[in-house]
Formats: C-alpha cells, sequence, structure tokens
C-alpha cells in the first residue's frame, strides 16, 4: 500500500512539473535549426567565417544582393544613378528602413559601414583603391566618387558571401575594422538576442515587427525577406552528425543545414524528412600550392600536378553520391558569370601519363611535398589522401601530415621552408560566390608575400590582367578579361580546382519556403 | 582537524601555480595560430597579424604570463579569444549543465553500484556474483558512444519515450530537465557502476571474512544488519575514495556523452576551446577543474573520519 501510495505521489509530481513547466513560447512558431558549424563571432566584417556572415544575414540588411541568376539586385536602395564617366554614383535609399533600436537608417550609417568593410573585405578594400571620397548629401541619399571608372562597385556593395556589406548604425561601424563590434544591432529581418546567446550552445533571434520587406520575390540574397515565424533557434550544441540524423528524425529539429554525406540515404527514407538543395552554385575545392618553396616555386613542377589531378577521384572519395557532385573545369565556378574553361586543358584534357612527363621534363629534384591533412574536418578531410595517391603516381615525393584543422590553419600561415614548419600544399573548399570572379576568388591574387592569400602566388601578368579587370565596365569585355584571368592562373598553376559538389539540406516535411540561395538564409519558411 | 584543513587548502595554491605555468606553456608550445583560427578562410598574412598584435599575441611569453597572472590574481580568469566573453561567465553558463550530468550520473552509479556490490559479495561465487562480475567486464569495455547510441535507437527513436539530445535548465521545470539528462546518466554511469561495484563486493567481501561479522552473526543479528550496518560501514573507506576519484574524473570525462547529447557543459567548452586554440579559455578551464580536483579529494579525505572513527587529523 505504501508502494503504491509512494507511487501515485510521484507520479502525480511529475505530471504537475509538466504541467508548471515554462511555456511562454509554446504558442510562438519556432524554427530550429542546426547550422554546419558553431556560432562564435558575432562581427561578420572581423571575420570571413561563413557562420559569423549566416548570423549578419540574420540581422543586417544589406543595399544590393544578388539573386539566383547571379544578377546584382537593390536590396536596401531604392534608385540609383551613374555618372557618363562612370565615376559618381548616387544611391537612394528606400523607405521605411529603421534598425532594431528604433532609429531611422540613414546615409551616414551606410558610409560608415562601407568604409568599415572596405578595410577587412577583398573586393572591399580592391573597391577601396578606386574611391576618392564618399559623402551624403541628404539622409536617404549617399555618393561615391570614384577616381576612375570601377567594373565591380555593384558586384562588391552586393557580394553574396563573405564579407557581406552589412549595414551597422555609424556609431557601431565606427569601430576599428580591426576590433570587434560589442553591439549587434542591424535592420534586418531579424533581431538578435544577445541575453540568450550561449556560445556554443543556442543563438536566437526574433521576428523583426517593424521590418519592411520588399515586394519581389526572394532569390539568393535578394528579394522580400519576409518572415514567417516567431523565433529562430540555432542549436549550437548538436555537431555530432548521427546525432544530428537522430534529432531531426525524432522531430526535435526542423532543419539539418549541412547533414553529412553519409547520412543522407537514412534521412531519405525518414518519415517526415526531406532532402533539398536550396543552393545549387554549391562549393568548390581546391588543392592550393605553396609558390615559396621547392618544389612548387617551380611552376613547371605545379603544372605537372595540376595535370595529375583528375578531379573525378576526390569528389568520389569525398562526396560519394553522384547526384551530388560534378566535375568542373573553371577556376571560377560551373554556372556563374565567368565559369568558363579557358586555359584548363593542363588539367581538364590530361592525365597520369602526361602528368609524369611533364614532372619528368620540370627538372624534379624528389623534394618531398609536404601535404598538410586535417583529420578533423570531415567535409574536406578525405581529398589530401587522393591527392597525395595522384600525386605519388605522377612520380612526386610526399609527406602526407595528419593534423587539426586549426593547426593546420596556423600552420598555412607560416612562410617557413616545409622542413622548419612550412608547408607545399593543403586543400579546401569555397562556397560558390567566393571565388566566382577574379577579384573575390583569393587563390588568383598573385600580389605574393605582401598581401597575398596562403602559397603566395606571385605573378605581374596576372595582376595586370586583374586589375585590368578591375577597371572594365563592359560586361562582354569583362568575361573576356575573366577568361584571360583564368588562362593566366592555370598557365602559371596558382591552385588546382577539384570540382565541385552541392551541400544538400534535410528538413522536417512541415517546414515550406525554401528559395534558391547561395547559402543559409532563413526567411521565408513557413512552418505548418 | 583545523590546522589539517587550513594546511590542505593552503596546499591548492602551490598546485594551482604549477598548473598555471605548466598549462600557459604547453598552450604556447602546441601548434596551431588563434590569429588564423579566428580571422577565417579568406584572410591573408598581413589581417592575422593584426588581429595577433589585437590580441597581444605578439608580446614575449614572460610579458603575456605576467599580465594573465596579475588579472588571475585580481579573480579575473580573462576574456576569450574566440567567444569573446569573460571567461568565467563562460564556465559559469556551462557548468549547471556538466555539473547536473555528473550528479545524477554519480546518484545513479552509486545507488545501483553499492547494493549490487553488497550483494554479489554475500553471493560469492553464486550466479548473480557472476553475473555482476561479467556485467562490470562489459562496462568497462562497451565505449560510451556506442552505448549511447544503442540506447538513442531504442529509447528514443524506436519507443519514443525521452529526447534524443539537449539539455533543460531546472529553471525550465523538473520534468523536462530529468527527461533530457535521463540517457546521458545511464549512459555514463554504466562504468562507473561497474567500477563502483568491482570495489564494493571486494571490500565487503573482505569485511566479512573479519571476526567481528562471525560475532555479530553469532549474536543472532539480521543478515541484512550484519551486511550494512557492520560490513559495508567498515568497508566504506575504499568505496568512498573510489567515488569520490569517480566525480573528480566524471567532472571532466563527460565530453562523450556531451557531444554525442549535445549537452553545452564543460566538456564540450573544452574541446571548443582546444579547438580554437582559445588559450584564456582552455587556461581558465583547467585551472577551474584543478581547483575541483583538489576540493574533491579534500572532501574524501575529510569523510574518512565519518567512516573510520581511528582517522584522526
Amino acid at each position: 500500500m505504501n508502494a503504491r501510495r509512494f507511487a501515485t505521489a510521484a507520479v502525480s509530481f511529475l505530471a504537475l512539473c509538466a504541467v508548471h513547466s515554462p511555456s511562454a513560447l509554446a504558442q510562438d512558431k519556432v524554427l530550429r535549426i542546426v547550422p554546419h558549424s558553431n556560432l562564435a563571432i558575432l562581427d561578420p566584417i572581423w571575420t570571413t567565417a561563413y557562420m559569423s556572415r549566416n548570423h549578419g544575414y540574420m540581422i543586417y540588411d544589406t543595399l544590393f544582393g544578388t539573386d539566383e541568376k547571379n544578377q546584382i539586385k537593390p536590396q536596401m536602395v531604392e534608385s540609383w544613378t551613374e555618372s557618363p564617366d562612370h565615376r559618381l554614383w548616387t544611391f537612394k535609399l528606400r523607405k521605411g528602413l529603421e534598425f532594431h533600436d528604433g532609429k531611422p537608417v540613414t546615409s551616414e550609417d551606410v558610409v560608415a559601414s562601407i568604409a568599415r568593410w572596405g578595410k577587412r573585405d577583398a573586393m572591399g578594400t580592391a573597391l577601396m583603391t578606386f574611391v576618392d571620397r564618399m559623402d551624403t548629401p541628404a539622409p536617404d541619399t549617399f555618393r561615391i566618387f570614384l577616381r576612375e571608372a570601377c567594373g565591380f562597385l555593384l558586384e562588391a556593395l552586393g557580394k553574396p558571401s563573405s564579407n557581406v556589406l552589412f549595414i551597422m548604425p555609424k556609431r557601431i561601424a565606427d569601430t576599428d575594422a580591426f576590433k570587434q563590434i560589442e553591439e549587434h544591432i542591424g535592420s534586418g529581418p531579424y533581431v538578435f538576442k544577445r541575453d540568450e546567446f550561449k556560445p556554443g550552445d543556442k543563438a536566437v533571434y526574433t521576428r523583426n515587427a517593424k521590418y519592411v520587406p520588399r515586394k519581389e520575390p526572394p532569390s539568393g540574397s535578394t528579394g522580400g525577406k519576409n518572415v514567417y515565424v516567431d523565433r529562430v533557434e540555432w542549436n549550437l550544441a548538436l555537431r555530432d552528425a548521427q546525432a544530428q540524423a537522430n534529432a531531426l528524425a525524432n522531430g526535435e529539429v526542423d532543419i539539418i543545414e549541412a547533414p553529412a554525406f553519409e547520412s543522407i540515404e537514412s534521412l531519405k527514407k525518414a518519415a517526415g524528412v526531406q532532402i533539398l538543395n536550396p543552393a545549387p552554385a554549391g562549393l568548390q575545392y581546391m588543392a592550393r600550392f605553396n609558390h615559396l618553396h621547392k618544389p612548387f616555386d617551380n611552376p613547371a613542377v605545379r603544372r605537372a600536378a595540376l595535370a595529375a589531378f583528375s578531379q573525378e577521384p576526390f569528389l568520389k572519395a569525398q562526396v560519394g553520391l553522384k547526384e551530388y557532385y560534378r566535375a568542373c573545369p573553371s577556376m571560377f565556378t560551373c554556372g556563374t558569370p565567368y565559369g568558363s574553361p579557358a586555359g584548363s586543358d593542363i588539367q581538364s584534357k590530361s592525365n597520369m601519363r602526361k602528368a609524369q612527363e611533364l614532372l619528368k621534363a620540370s627538372g624534379y629534384d624528389g623534394t618531398p611535398v609536404v601535404l598538410m591533412k586535417p583529420t578533423d574536418l570531415a567535409s574536406i578531410q578525405k581529398l589530401p589522401d587522393v591527392a597525395a595517391q595522384l600525386l605519388r603516381q605522377a612520380g612526386f615525393k610526399v609527406d602526407l601530415q595528419a593534423m587539426d584543422w586549426q593547426t593546420l590553419v596556423g600552420r598555412r600561415a607560416k612562410k617557413d621552408a616545409p622542413d622548419k614548419g612550412g608547408w607545399n600544399m593543403f586543400l579546401t573548399a569555397w562556397q560558390a560566390h567566393d571565388i566566382w570572379n577574379p577579384i573575390a576568388n583569393a587563390a588568383m591574387d598573385a600580389r605574393g608575400e605582401k598581401s597575398g592569400w596562403f602559397g603566395w602566388a606571385s605573378d605581374d601578368k596576372l595582376n595586370d590582367l586583374r586589375a585590368q579587370f578591375m577597371r572594365e565596365t563592359d560586361e562582354a569585355k569583362k568575361k573576356k578579361l575573366a577568361d584571360a584571368v583564368q588562362s593566366r592562373a592555370f598557365e602559371i598553376a596558382t591552385h588546382a580546382p577539384l570540382g565541385e559538389y552541392v551541400q544538400p539540406v534535410a528538413a522536417r516535411k512541415n517546414i515550406s519556403g525554401f528559395f534558391t540561395t547561395n547559402g543559409n538564409l532563413y526567411w521565408n519558411l513557413k512552418k505548418n | 582537524m583545523y590546522k589539517f584543513l587550513a594546511r590542505r587548502v593552503l596546499s591548492t595554491i602551490p598546485v594551482l601555480a604549477i598548473v598555471a605555468v605548466l598549462v600557459f606553456l604547453m598552450l604556447r608550445l602546441t601548434p596551431g595560430d588563434p590569429a588564423a583560427i579566428l580571422a577565417g578562410d579568406a584572410a591573408n598574412t598581413e589581417q592575422i597579424a593584426k588581429i595577433r598584435e589585437g590580441l597581444g599575441l605578439d608580446r614575449p611569453l614572460p610579458v603575456q604570463f605576467a599580465l594573465w597572472a596579475k588579472s588571475i590574481l585580481s579573480g579575473d580568469l580573462g576574456e576569450s579569444f574566440y567567444f569573446k566573453m569573460k571567461v568565467t561567465s563562460l564556465i559559469g553558463q556551462r557548468l549547471e549543465a556538466t555539473v547536473s550530468l555528473a550528479t545524477l550520473t554519480i546518484i545513479v552509479a552509486v545507488f545501483t553500484a553499492v547494493p549490487l556490490g553488497v550483494l554479489a559479495a554475500w553471493r560469492f561465487g553464486g550466479w548473480f556474483d557472476r553475473m555482476l562480475m561479467g556485467f562490470s567486464v562489459m562496462g568497462f569495455s562497451v565505449p560510451v558512444f556506442v552505448l549511447a547510441y544503442i540506447l538513442i535507437w531504442i529509447v528514443s527513436l524506436k519507443l519514443g519515450w525521452l529526447p534524443v539530445q539537449g539539455y533543460k535548465p531546472i529553471g525550465d521545470g523538473l520534468w523536462p530537465f530529468l527527461k533530457h539528462l535521463i540517457l546521458p546518466s545511464i549512459t555514463l554511469s554504466v562504468i562507473y557502476i561497474a567500477l563502483i561495484a568491482r570495489v564494493t563486493r571486494a571490500s565487503v567481501l573482505e569485511a566479512l571474512g573479519e571476526d567481528y561479522i562471525r560475532t555479530a552473526r553469532a549474536k543472532g543479528l539480521p543478515e541484512s544488519r550484519v551486511l550494512i550496518r557492520h560490513a559495508l560501514a567498515n568497508a566504506a573507506v575504499p568505496i568512498v575514495t573510489v567515488i569520490g576519484i569517480g566525480i573528480a574524473l566524471l567532472i571532466g570525462g563527460v565530453v562523450v556523452t556531451e557531444s554525442v547529447y549535445a549537452i553545452p557543459g564543460l566538456g564540450r567548452l573544452t574541446v571548443d576551446a582546444v579547438l580554437a586554440r582559445d588559450f584564456p579559455t582552455i587556461q581558465g578551464v583547467i585551472l577551474f577543474f584543478s581547483v575541483v580536483y583538489v576540493m574533491i579529494n579534500l572532501l574524501v579525505d575529510l569523510s574518512y573520519v565519518f567512516f573510520d572513527p581511528r582517522i584522526r587529523y
């Protein structure tokens, strides 16, 4: 009898606990998302990390955006004019723009945001070399005065990937570009709940009720940013691939941003789960040579490696599922305006025999290639094994060194010789719009040791072609110049493109409204 | 007693000082550059150098250490490079989840393992004893993540009784809190059940062979009283020692469980900080763990007085 009473009391107590647990959010529509990584840095201008960029898209708005057809379209801007000599650009902001603190967005906020971004972003810094000055003749109007005509001003202002030109209040945008901002107030579709943010646990965003979306349908990073949920929660703790799949199948989360390819087949079979492909532009794998040290200081040796790198083996090993990968001969992303096979024969029409001949003719002296392999980054960890095998087949000696990704990131910044802690090659992946033109593509920056990207390619001819591209305003001529840039990059083998893949998204079937984007954007989604 | 207490508390100071120096030096010798990690993939060497300068990592090591030591002495563990938050706040945010998981695990482990160990000793050589020993071998051998996935598959995905992942603070209600911790604590407790049950069995077995047990039985005391009041009480010191070590190990050993069940605890924080080469956070968390270890050991030592009146400090 006592035991029965105890059991009854215990059950009643637990039931009461369940009934009386806080349920303030019970009526709210909450979108529960598992992002591809942890969110740590909240300043999307200070870092190029994709998580910080995605956080930026939640809370900030942009002057322009890039639609699904890769066209630049206005976002915060209502209209703009360009002088006949292409040196004066006048922009008018649309009405109703307001920051989350209730203050209106003014042209002064915009100019301060451009100035800070222009000190950090690759296209931004390139743009600023053309900018003579900016001014604000009216609260809703700003002007950019250029020293000479610039062919990529709108592409820079509307670039969809890191670093995106997010508009912040002037007092925040005035922060030193090399210090992180402390306040996180934007004018975007969501408000960041700083008080609920727990790094490594969750990030919370609520609907910005005052946001006035554009009338156009959403497309890429442009169009109407309509929000149909009350709250978005990013689950930052759920990072184990199998645990993510289990949680989605069990209905505990709504969207997995980047499910592991190994989980796709089982998720397809799970009840209530759909697999989508909202970002068809995808990502490109890349092998980067270190141009400073033997053996890759010799372009002929780099070309031999390029010839050995047939893309299919990389894609097969890393992605595996044919429907999610494609070979692409371009260093720019295939399917984007400058994607072309120009100059790619050295890789795309080559084979192992040719690679062996090229290596023999290059004068390669048997210096081992120090190839860095990240063991903890599932999205690229198989690529170095394939690279090592192909290089060995071509006749290279390879020293494949395993390390965690963060060690690799630290080591690739070192210019020392490989036997003194440096390196010869690493592999990585880029989202399509980070490499889709000669200015954005960091691996084509051939300014050498001074300001170039890791690997420090140095080539005056390539720099000259890039500079011509920056100045050209005619689209047809820009296309030709992009082809010339790519041909030169293949000729000196700045790096090796290793094929492209798309990252599917897994979501519960009651989530609708996905649209074609170039990243992970969370407006227009409905939860039924 | 008070002298012992004061001596032990004072002895933590050199321990923590040694830990601080070792951790500081080890982190600086580890490959990886926090500035390069923070800057992102597209940053160039110039930008990384500026970030390094901003973090103070371009200063000589003794200067960096002196600044850190000074802030520790004023009770400040510094600011995380990666999360841009005070390390004390980060630890505070994560402490509840880890302490909750560790406490529930220890409760499950102790209340399961001690009775099982006593029963096995009482029925030494019998089927129950053999089964328990077999279970303990299995408990030691099965990796935590395998057990976790099996439990998730059966209990959450097939039966739908408990959630797959996550953590709810006790402030959100007792049942949501417990519901999210039941599977993780069972998963984590298995190895401790195996360990504590074995030690309990061995200690009680030894005690059951003593003269005072024969005397107690001769006096006609019921077997339950003989087992609990006489055998278990006298076998308590090694059991408490193992439980103490278990608690200390648990605090730092919950990483895998926290990862599989997506519990935002100190284990995950440590892993994130190590992966990001977030020096202030790693240093802070390790110092915190050191204090916890020292304190738990002190409590275990003090508890001997209650279990064995012969022990005096």
